[in-house]
Protein backbone atom coordinates (compact mmCIF):
# COMPACT_ATOMS: atom_id res chain seq x y z
CA UNK A 1 0.00 0.00 0.00
CA UNK A 2 1.36 3.43 -0.75
CA UNK A 3 2.39 5.08 2.32
CA UNK A 4 0.03 8.14 1.35
CA UNK A 5 -3.06 6.62 1.26
CA UNK A 6 -2.54 5.99 5.15
CA UNK A 7 -2.30 9.73 5.38
CA UNK A 8 -5.20 10.60 3.53
CA UNK A 9 -7.32 8.25 6.03
CA UNK A 10 -6.53 10.15 8.35
CA UNK A 11 -3.84 8.35 10.41
CA UNK A 12 -0.87 9.16 12.51
CA UNK A 13 2.02 7.44 10.07
CA UNK A 14 4.37 5.30 12.21
CA UNK A 15 7.34 4.34 9.72
CA UNK A 16 10.77 3.21 11.12
CA UNK A 17 13.71 2.61 9.66
CA UNK A 18 15.58 -0.79 9.23
CA UNK A 19 19.46 -0.83 8.42
CA UNK A 20 20.28 -4.54 6.12
CA UNK A 21 23.25 -6.37 7.92
CA UNK A 22 26.85 -6.08 7.20
CA UNK A 23 26.33 -9.89 5.65
CA UNK A 24 23.63 -12.01 4.32
CA UNK A 25 22.59 -13.15 7.66
CA UNK A 26 19.13 -11.16 7.55
CA UNK A 27 16.83 -13.29 9.68
CA UNK A 28 17.98 -11.30 12.57
CA UNK A 29 16.49 -8.67 11.31
CA UNK A 30 13.31 -9.70 9.75
CA UNK A 31 12.19 -11.92 13.15
CA UNK A 32 12.91 -8.27 14.84
CA UNK A 33 10.45 -6.32 12.91
CA UNK A 34 7.94 -9.21 11.85
CA UNK A 35 6.51 -8.13 15.49
CA UNK A 36 5.43 -4.87 14.38
CA UNK A 37 3.68 -5.87 11.74
CA UNK A 38 0.05 -4.16 13.02
CA UNK A 39 2.06 -1.77 14.62
CA UNK A 40 3.89 0.30 12.55
CA UNK A 41 2.29 1.80 8.78
CA UNK A 42 5.78 0.88 6.90
CA UNK A 43 9.29 0.51 7.14
CA UNK A 44 12.05 2.66 5.62
CA UNK A 45 15.35 0.11 4.39
CA UNK A 46 18.34 1.90 4.10
CA UNK A 47 20.79 2.25 0.87
CA UNK A 48 23.81 1.75 2.31
CA UNK A 49 23.28 4.35 5.09
CA UNK A 50 26.25 6.35 6.59
CA UNK A 51 28.20 5.21 3.62
CA UNK A 52 29.04 1.41 4.90
CA UNK A 53 28.25 -1.56 2.52
CA UNK A 54 25.63 -3.87 3.31
CA UNK A 55 22.59 -5.94 1.81
CA UNK A 56 20.70 -3.45 -0.05
CA UNK A 57 17.68 -1.67 0.49
CA UNK A 58 15.62 -3.44 -2.65
CA UNK A 59 16.46 -6.67 -2.00
CA UNK A 60 15.74 -6.09 1.65
CA UNK A 61 12.29 -4.48 0.90
CA UNK A 62 10.89 -7.69 -1.33
CA UNK A 63 11.52 -9.35 1.87
CA UNK A 64 9.82 -7.57 4.39
CA UNK A 65 7.09 -7.60 1.53
CA UNK A 66 7.07 -11.24 1.70
CA UNK A 67 6.03 -10.66 5.35
CA UNK A 68 3.52 -8.59 4.66
CA UNK A 69 5.04 -5.89 5.85
CA UNK A 70 5.10 -2.58 3.57
CA UNK A 71 8.31 -1.22 2.83
CA UNK A 72 9.50 2.20 1.88
CA UNK A 73 13.04 2.18 -0.19
CA UNK A 74 15.54 4.32 0.02
CA UNK A 75 17.48 5.67 -3.03
CA UNK A 76 20.56 7.73 -2.52
CA UNK A 77 22.53 9.08 -5.25
CA UNK A 78 25.44 8.38 -3.81
CA UNK A 79 26.50 5.31 -6.09
CA UNK A 80 24.91 5.37 -9.09
CA UNK A 81 24.84 7.56 -12.44
CA UNK A 82 21.16 8.09 -14.14
CA UNK A 83 20.70 4.71 -15.73
CA UNK A 84 21.43 2.53 -12.47
CA UNK A 85 18.75 5.09 -10.48
CA UNK A 86 16.17 4.57 -13.33
CA UNK A 87 16.67 1.06 -13.87
CA UNK A 88 16.37 -0.06 -10.02
CA UNK A 89 13.54 2.14 -9.68
CA UNK A 90 11.88 -0.11 -12.96
CA UNK A 91 13.19 -3.16 -10.85
CA UNK A 92 11.65 -1.88 -7.42
CA UNK A 93 8.53 -1.76 -9.63
CA UNK A 94 8.33 -4.91 -11.31
CA UNK A 95 9.11 -6.91 -7.04
CA UNK A 96 6.21 -4.74 -5.81
CA UNK A 97 7.97 -1.90 -4.30
CA UNK A 98 5.56 0.70 -4.23
CA UNK A 99 6.83 3.55 -1.80
CA UNK A 100 10.25 5.42 -2.58
CA UNK A 101 12.05 8.04 -0.35
CA UNK A 102 14.72 9.87 -2.41
CA UNK A 103 17.53 11.64 -1.09
CA UNK A 104 20.77 12.76 -1.64
CA UNK A 105 23.00 10.15 0.22
CA UNK A 106 26.10 10.49 2.43
CA UNK A 107 29.69 11.48 0.75
CA UNK A 108 31.07 8.22 0.69
CA UNK A 109 34.18 9.51 2.74
CA UNK A 110 31.84 9.19 5.81
CA UNK A 111 31.53 5.14 5.12
CA UNK A 112 33.77 2.70 5.23
CA UNK A 113 35.25 2.92 1.94
CA UNK A 114 36.32 6.40 1.89
CA UNK A 115 38.38 5.99 -1.17
CA UNK A 116 34.90 5.48 -3.41
CA UNK A 117 34.46 7.13 -6.23
CA UNK A 118 31.15 10.01 -5.54
CA UNK A 119 28.19 9.71 -8.10
CA UNK A 120 26.24 11.94 -7.49
CA UNK A 121 25.09 12.08 -11.15
CA UNK A 122 22.06 13.73 -9.99
CA UNK A 123 20.82 15.34 -6.85
CA UNK A 124 17.35 14.61 -4.58
CA UNK A 125 15.47 17.08 -6.58
CA UNK A 126 16.58 15.32 -9.56
CA UNK A 127 15.94 11.88 -8.97
CA UNK A 128 12.21 12.86 -7.56
CA UNK A 129 11.61 14.51 -11.32
CA UNK A 130 13.19 11.28 -12.76
CA UNK A 131 11.18 8.77 -10.86
CA UNK A 132 8.49 10.85 -11.70
CA UNK A 133 8.72 11.21 -15.14
CA UNK A 134 9.31 7.04 -15.17
CA UNK A 135 5.57 7.17 -13.44
CA UNK A 136 5.37 9.40 -16.55
CA UNK A 137 5.85 6.45 -18.91
CA UNK A 138 8.81 8.31 -20.02
CA UNK A 139 12.86 7.95 -18.90
CA UNK A 140 14.63 10.40 -18.80
CA UNK A 141 16.04 10.94 -21.91
CA UNK A 142 12.38 11.14 -23.32
CA UNK A 143 12.14 7.85 -24.12
CA UNK A 144 9.07 5.87 -24.11
CA UNK A 145 8.68 2.83 -21.29
CA UNK A 146 6.64 -0.23 -22.88
CA UNK A 147 3.43 -0.95 -21.43
CA UNK A 148 1.86 0.12 -18.10
CA UNK A 149 3.97 2.56 -16.27
CA UNK A 150 5.99 2.31 -12.37
CA UNK A 151 3.65 3.52 -9.58
CA UNK A 152 5.15 4.96 -6.19
CA UNK A 153 3.81 7.38 -3.38
CA UNK A 154 7.40 9.21 -3.64
CA UNK A 155 9.12 10.24 -0.34
CA UNK A 156 11.93 12.75 0.39
CA UNK A 157 13.68 13.93 3.73
CA UNK A 158 14.36 17.33 5.30
CA UNK A 159 16.06 18.25 8.52
CA UNK A 160 14.29 20.65 10.03
CA UNK A 161 17.07 21.49 12.55
CA UNK A 162 19.57 23.26 9.72
CA UNK A 163 20.89 26.10 10.09
CA UNK A 164 20.06 28.62 8.47
CA UNK A 165 16.96 26.86 7.73
CA UNK A 166 15.82 28.43 4.74
CA UNK A 167 18.09 26.74 2.31
CA UNK A 168 16.37 23.69 3.64
CA UNK A 169 13.11 24.71 2.92
CA UNK A 170 13.28 26.12 -0.29
CA UNK A 171 15.18 22.79 -1.17
CA UNK A 172 11.98 21.02 0.20
CA UNK A 173 9.80 23.62 -1.79
CA UNK A 174 11.54 22.10 -4.56
CA UNK A 175 11.00 18.53 -4.00
CA UNK A 176 7.44 18.87 -3.80
CA UNK A 177 7.31 20.77 -6.78
CA UNK A 178 9.54 17.69 -8.17
CA UNK A 179 6.98 14.91 -7.02
CA UNK A 180 7.58 14.20 -3.11
CA UNK A 181 4.44 13.69 -1.45
CA UNK A 182 5.48 13.19 1.90
CA UNK A 183 8.83 14.01 4.17
CA UNK A 184 10.45 12.60 7.37
CA UNK A 185 12.59 14.53 9.21
CA UNK A 186 16.29 14.58 10.92
CA UNK A 187 16.06 13.74 15.12
CA UNK A 188 13.70 15.92 16.50
CA UNK A 189 14.34 16.67 20.08
CA UNK A 190 13.42 20.23 20.49
CA UNK A 191 9.57 20.49 20.25
CA UNK A 192 9.37 24.43 19.94
CA UNK A 193 11.95 24.66 17.10
CA UNK A 194 9.99 22.00 15.28
CA UNK A 195 6.20 23.54 15.65
CA UNK A 196 7.97 26.69 14.51
CA UNK A 197 9.62 24.64 11.09
CA UNK A 198 5.99 23.04 11.00
CA UNK A 199 4.81 26.89 11.32
CA UNK A 200 7.34 27.54 8.24
CA UNK A 201 6.26 24.45 5.82
CA UNK A 202 2.44 24.90 6.29
CA UNK A 203 1.87 26.53 3.16
CA UNK A 204 3.46 23.46 1.56
CA UNK A 205 0.41 21.30 2.24
CA UNK A 206 2.38 18.02 2.65
CA UNK A 207 2.55 15.10 5.56
CA UNK A 208 5.64 15.81 7.92
CA UNK A 209 6.68 12.89 9.74
CA UNK A 210 8.92 13.95 12.27
CA UNK A 211 12.21 11.71 13.51
CA UNK A 212 12.64 10.19 16.24
CA UNK A 213 16.24 8.56 17.52
CA UNK A 214 16.60 6.30 20.82
CA UNK A 215 19.14 7.90 23.03
CA UNK A 216 20.72 5.21 24.16
CA UNK A 217 23.13 6.89 26.46
CA UNK A 218 24.00 10.20 27.74
CA UNK A 219 27.35 9.94 25.61
CA UNK A 220 25.62 9.45 22.19
CA UNK A 221 23.37 12.64 22.90
CA UNK A 222 26.64 14.59 23.13
CA UNK A 223 28.29 12.70 20.31
CA UNK A 224 25.04 13.87 17.97
CA UNK A 225 25.32 16.82 19.19
CA UNK A 226 28.96 17.38 18.38
CA UNK A 227 29.07 15.27 15.03
CA UNK A 228 25.38 15.24 13.73
CA UNK A 229 24.14 17.68 11.25
CA UNK A 230 20.73 19.77 12.45
CA UNK A 231 20.37 17.31 15.94
CA UNK A 232 20.64 19.08 19.03
CA UNK A 233 19.55 17.24 22.05
CA UNK A 234 18.79 19.83 24.51
CA UNK A 235 21.09 19.66 28.32
CA UNK A 236 17.91 18.95 29.88
CA UNK A 237 17.05 15.90 28.22
CA UNK A 238 20.63 14.68 28.40
CA UNK A 239 21.16 15.23 31.93
CA UNK A 240 17.39 13.33 32.87
CA UNK A 241 18.93 10.35 30.81
CA UNK A 242 22.27 10.78 33.24
CA UNK A 243 20.26 10.93 36.34
CA UNK A 244 19.52 7.31 36.55
CA UNK A 245 21.71 4.48 36.44
CA UNK A 246 22.85 2.21 34.21
CA UNK A 247 19.71 -0.65 34.87
CA UNK A 248 17.73 2.02 34.42
CA UNK A 249 19.19 3.67 31.48
CA UNK A 250 16.51 2.04 28.66
CA UNK A 251 13.30 2.61 30.75
CA UNK A 252 14.39 6.38 30.96
CA UNK A 253 15.29 6.56 27.35
CA UNK A 254 11.84 5.16 26.08
CA UNK A 255 10.66 7.17 28.98
CA UNK A 256 11.66 10.52 26.83
CA UNK A 257 11.25 9.03 22.84
CA UNK A 258 7.08 8.47 24.20
CA UNK A 259 7.12 12.18 25.47
CA UNK A 260 8.92 13.63 22.62
CA UNK A 261 6.05 11.37 20.39
CA UNK A 262 3.29 12.73 22.62
CA UNK A 263 4.08 16.26 21.93
CA UNK A 264 5.09 15.76 18.49
CA UNK A 265 1.84 14.35 17.72
CA UNK A 266 -0.33 17.38 16.96
CA UNK A 267 2.31 19.25 15.65
CA UNK A 268 2.82 16.50 12.12
CA UNK A 269 1.27 13.85 10.04
CA UNK A 270 3.65 11.17 11.81
CA UNK A 271 6.83 9.93 13.41
CA UNK A 272 9.66 8.42 11.77
CA UNK A 273 11.65 5.99 14.48
CA UNK A 274 15.05 5.50 13.67
CA UNK A 275 15.68 3.22 16.40
CA UNK A 276 19.75 1.97 15.46
CA UNK A 277 19.08 -1.74 16.77
CA UNK A 278 16.84 -1.18 19.63
CA UNK A 279 14.03 -2.36 17.42
CA UNK A 280 12.57 -4.48 20.21
CA UNK A 281 11.75 -1.53 22.19
CA UNK A 282 9.52 0.12 19.63
CA UNK A 283 6.44 -1.34 20.56
CA UNK A 284 7.10 -0.08 24.34
CA UNK A 285 7.59 3.20 22.70
CA UNK A 286 4.44 3.24 20.91
CA UNK A 287 2.56 1.67 23.82
CA UNK A 288 4.02 4.38 26.24
CA UNK A 289 2.75 6.93 24.13
CA UNK A 290 -0.56 5.22 23.04
CA UNK A 291 -0.27 4.60 19.57
CA UNK B 1 45.26 27.59 -21.37
CA UNK B 2 41.38 27.39 -20.24
CA UNK B 3 39.31 26.34 -23.23
CA UNK B 4 35.71 28.08 -23.73
CA UNK B 5 33.39 28.44 -25.89
CA UNK B 6 30.26 31.47 -26.39
CA UNK B 7 26.85 29.99 -24.44
CA UNK B 8 24.14 30.96 -27.16
CA UNK B 9 23.03 34.36 -27.44
CA UNK B 10 19.39 33.32 -26.20
CA UNK B 11 20.77 31.79 -23.06
CA UNK B 12 22.87 34.90 -22.17
CA UNK B 13 19.61 37.03 -22.70
CA UNK B 14 17.41 34.89 -20.81
CA UNK B 15 19.86 35.34 -17.91
CA UNK B 16 20.18 38.81 -18.53
CA UNK B 17 16.22 38.75 -18.32
CA UNK B 18 14.63 42.47 -17.48
CA UNK B 19 17.59 44.14 -16.54
CA UNK B 20 18.22 46.85 -18.69
CA UNK B 21 21.98 48.52 -18.18
CA UNK B 22 24.79 45.87 -18.64
CA UNK B 23 28.00 46.51 -17.81
CA UNK B 24 30.68 44.47 -20.04
CA UNK B 25 33.68 43.04 -18.75
CA UNK B 26 35.43 40.93 -20.73
CA UNK B 27 39.08 39.29 -20.46
CA UNK B 28 42.00 39.36 -22.68
CA UNK B 29 43.60 36.62 -21.93
CA UNK B 30 42.73 32.48 -22.74
CA UNK B 31 39.25 34.05 -23.57
CA UNK B 32 40.90 36.19 -26.42
CA UNK B 33 42.46 33.47 -27.85
CA UNK B 34 38.99 31.10 -28.03
CA UNK B 35 37.27 34.26 -29.26
CA UNK B 36 35.15 34.13 -26.00
CA UNK B 37 37.08 36.94 -24.77
CA UNK B 38 39.22 40.43 -26.46
CA UNK B 39 38.08 43.46 -28.53
CA UNK B 40 36.55 41.40 -31.10
CA UNK B 41 34.18 39.45 -29.28
CA UNK B 42 33.63 42.65 -26.70
CA UNK B 43 32.32 44.35 -30.05
CA UNK B 44 30.42 41.65 -30.75
CA UNK B 45 28.53 40.94 -27.78
CA UNK B 46 27.93 45.25 -27.50
CA UNK B 47 26.13 44.91 -31.08
CA UNK B 48 24.43 41.45 -30.04
CA UNK B 49 22.88 43.21 -26.86
CA UNK B 50 22.21 46.57 -27.96
CA UNK B 51 20.40 44.92 -30.89
CA UNK B 52 17.95 43.18 -28.27
CA UNK B 53 17.78 46.44 -26.19
CA UNK B 54 19.95 46.53 -23.48
CA UNK B 55 22.23 49.36 -22.58
CA UNK B 56 25.75 49.23 -22.17
CA UNK B 57 26.56 51.27 -19.68
CA UNK B 58 29.97 50.39 -19.77
CA UNK B 59 33.02 48.05 -20.75
CA UNK B 60 36.45 46.87 -19.58
CA UNK B 61 38.92 44.65 -20.74
CA UNK B 62 41.48 43.12 -18.57
CA UNK B 63 43.94 40.89 -19.54
CA UNK B 64 43.64 38.27 -16.89
CA UNK B 65 40.17 38.20 -15.04
CA UNK B 66 41.28 34.90 -13.14
CA UNK B 67 44.00 37.24 -11.05
CA UNK B 68 41.78 38.50 -8.83
CA UNK B 69 44.23 40.97 -7.72
CA UNK B 70 44.61 42.28 -11.17
CA UNK B 71 40.72 42.28 -11.58
CA UNK B 72 39.73 44.42 -7.89
CA UNK B 73 42.56 46.75 -9.38
CA UNK B 74 41.21 47.23 -12.78
CA UNK B 75 37.39 47.42 -11.73
CA UNK B 76 38.83 50.22 -8.91
CA UNK B 77 38.15 52.60 -11.50
CA UNK B 78 35.14 51.43 -12.48
CA UNK B 79 33.27 51.02 -9.16
CA UNK B 80 30.86 54.37 -9.68
CA UNK B 81 29.54 53.21 -13.02
CA UNK B 82 29.02 49.69 -11.56
CA UNK B 83 27.25 50.58 -8.71
CA UNK B 84 24.73 52.44 -11.31
CA UNK B 85 24.29 49.13 -13.72
CA UNK B 86 21.76 46.31 -13.13
CA UNK B 87 24.77 43.46 -14.06
CA UNK B 88 27.62 42.32 -15.22
CA UNK B 89 28.01 40.34 -18.68
CA UNK B 90 31.40 38.20 -17.72
CA UNK B 91 33.00 37.25 -20.85
CA UNK B 92 35.86 34.66 -19.43
CA UNK B 93 36.30 31.27 -18.42
CA UNK B 94 34.44 30.11 -15.01
CA UNK B 95 37.36 31.03 -12.75
CA UNK B 96 37.04 35.03 -14.25
CA UNK B 97 33.27 35.00 -13.44
CA UNK B 98 33.97 33.72 -9.84
CA UNK B 99 36.83 36.28 -9.25
CA UNK B 100 34.48 38.75 -10.82
CA UNK B 101 31.85 37.83 -7.90
CA UNK B 102 34.06 37.61 -5.42
CA UNK B 103 35.39 41.36 -5.46
CA UNK B 104 32.44 43.01 -6.74
CA UNK B 105 28.78 42.87 -5.17
CA UNK B 106 27.00 42.71 -7.86
CA UNK B 107 25.23 39.92 -10.11
CA UNK B 108 26.93 38.45 -12.72
CA UNK B 109 26.17 36.54 -15.80
CA UNK B 110 28.43 34.25 -17.43
CA UNK B 111 28.70 34.49 -21.30
CA UNK B 112 30.86 31.07 -21.90
CA UNK B 113 30.97 27.90 -20.60
CA UNK B 114 34.29 26.56 -19.59
CA UNK B 115 35.35 23.06 -21.68
CA UNK B 116 38.50 22.40 -21.28
CA UNK B 117 41.40 23.44 -18.56
CA UNK B 118 44.14 22.39 -21.21
CA UNK B 119 47.12 22.58 -18.65
CA UNK B 120 46.86 25.74 -16.55
CA UNK B 121 44.23 27.00 -15.10
CA UNK B 122 44.41 30.34 -15.60
CA UNK B 123 46.48 32.73 -12.76
CA UNK B 124 43.79 31.93 -9.46
CA UNK B 125 44.89 28.28 -8.65
CA UNK B 126 43.33 29.50 -5.35
CA UNK B 127 40.21 28.20 -3.47
CA UNK B 128 37.99 29.02 -6.58
CA UNK B 129 38.10 26.79 -9.11
CA UNK B 130 36.52 25.55 -12.63
CA UNK B 131 36.02 21.85 -13.28
CA UNK B 132 35.19 23.05 -16.59
CA UNK B 133 31.78 21.52 -16.95
CA UNK B 134 31.09 23.06 -19.98
CA UNK B 135 27.39 24.11 -19.02
CA UNK B 136 28.35 27.21 -16.46
CA UNK B 137 26.14 27.67 -13.25
CA UNK B 138 27.77 30.70 -12.17
CA UNK B 139 24.80 32.65 -13.55
CA UNK B 140 22.42 30.48 -11.50
CA UNK B 141 24.38 30.67 -7.95
CA UNK B 142 25.62 34.18 -7.41
CA UNK B 143 29.10 33.55 -9.10
CA UNK B 144 30.01 31.15 -6.78
CA UNK B 145 30.21 27.55 -8.68
CA UNK B 146 28.00 24.34 -7.00
CA UNK B 147 30.13 22.00 -9.36
CA UNK B 148 33.44 22.82 -7.39
CA UNK B 149 32.38 24.17 -3.75
CA UNK B 150 29.92 21.51 -3.00
CA UNK B 151 31.66 18.24 -1.92
CA UNK B 152 28.68 16.47 -3.77
CA UNK B 153 28.29 18.69 -6.78
CA UNK B 154 24.93 19.38 -5.79
CA UNK B 155 22.61 21.84 -8.48
CA UNK B 156 19.60 22.25 -6.42
CA UNK B 157 20.57 23.28 -3.05
CA UNK B 158 22.18 22.00 -0.34
CA UNK B 159 21.91 17.71 1.33
CA UNK B 160 21.56 17.86 5.18
CA UNK B 161 25.09 17.10 5.67
CA UNK B 162 26.46 20.81 6.45
CA UNK B 163 26.98 21.47 10.02
CA UNK B 164 27.45 25.32 11.35
CA UNK B 165 28.01 26.48 7.59
CA UNK B 166 30.88 23.43 7.13
CA UNK B 167 30.64 20.84 4.72
CA UNK B 168 30.00 17.21 6.16
CA UNK B 169 33.07 15.64 3.92
CA UNK B 170 35.56 18.64 5.53
CA UNK B 171 34.96 20.76 8.48
CA UNK B 172 37.37 22.72 7.42
CA UNK B 173 35.65 23.69 3.97
CA UNK B 174 32.77 25.83 3.76
CA UNK B 175 29.43 24.23 3.18
CA UNK B 176 29.47 25.57 -1.39
CA UNK B 177 25.01 26.09 -0.72
CA UNK B 178 25.47 27.99 2.36
CA UNK B 179 28.24 30.26 0.55
CA UNK B 180 25.58 30.80 -2.48
CA UNK B 181 22.41 31.46 -0.05
CA UNK B 182 24.34 33.82 1.58
CA UNK B 183 25.25 35.42 -1.83
CA UNK B 184 22.29 35.49 -3.71
CA UNK B 185 20.58 36.75 -0.34
CA UNK B 186 22.93 39.37 -0.84
CA UNK B 187 23.04 40.34 -4.69
CA UNK B 188 19.25 40.16 -4.23
CA UNK B 189 18.63 37.31 -5.92
CA UNK B 190 17.27 34.47 -4.00
CA UNK B 191 14.47 33.57 -6.59
CA UNK B 192 17.54 31.91 -8.43
CA UNK B 193 17.47 29.00 -5.69
CA UNK B 194 13.76 28.20 -6.20
CA UNK B 195 14.45 27.47 -9.89
CA UNK B 196 14.59 23.60 -10.66
CA UNK B 197 18.13 22.60 -12.33
CA UNK B 198 17.79 19.89 -14.49
CA UNK B 199 20.44 17.61 -14.33
CA UNK B 200 23.76 18.12 -15.58
CA UNK B 201 24.68 16.73 -19.38
CA UNK B 202 27.72 15.08 -19.05
CA UNK B 203 28.73 14.99 -22.31
CA UNK B 204 29.24 18.82 -22.87
CA UNK B 205 32.95 18.01 -20.72
CA UNK B 206 34.30 16.29 -23.76
CA UNK B 207 36.14 19.25 -25.82
CA UNK B 208 34.55 19.20 -29.17
CA UNK B 209 36.35 17.58 -32.45
CA UNK B 210 36.78 21.11 -33.65
CA UNK B 211 38.32 21.81 -30.10
CA UNK B 212 40.78 18.75 -29.77
CA UNK B 213 41.99 20.51 -33.53
CA UNK B 214 43.17 23.48 -32.75
CA UNK B 215 47.02 23.49 -32.65
CA UNK B 216 46.83 25.36 -28.96
CA UNK B 217 44.92 22.56 -27.70
CA UNK B 218 47.40 20.07 -29.30
CA UNK B 219 50.29 21.41 -28.18
CA UNK B 220 48.99 21.29 -24.06
CA UNK B 221 48.24 18.17 -24.21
Amino acid sequence: MKLIERFKQGKFVITCEVGPPKGIEIEKLINEVVPLRNKVDAFNVTDLQSSVLRVGSMATCRLLKDKDLEPIMQLTCRDRNRLGLQSDVLSAAVLGIENLLCLTGDHPTMGDHPEAMPVFDLDSVQLLSAVKGLMGAKDMAGNDLEGRPPEFCLGAVVNPGADPLEPQIMKMEKKVQAGAEFFQTQAVYEVDKFALFMEKVRHLNVPVMAGIVFLKSPAMAKFMNANVAGIHVPEEIINELASVGKEKRVEKSLEISARLITELKDLCQGVHIMSLGWERHISTVLEMAKL
Amino acid sequence: MLFTQNKPTEEVLESLGKEKNIFLLVCNGCAEACETGGEKALSAMKAELEKAGKNIASTALVDFLCNKVLVATRLAREMDKIKQVDSILVLSCGVGVQAVSKVVNKVVHPAANTVSLGGLQGLWPSDERCQACGDCALDYTGGICPITFCAKSLLNGPCGGAQDGKCEVDPEKDCGWQLIYERLQKVGRLENFKKIRTPRDHSKMLPSSELRKTSFYDIEV
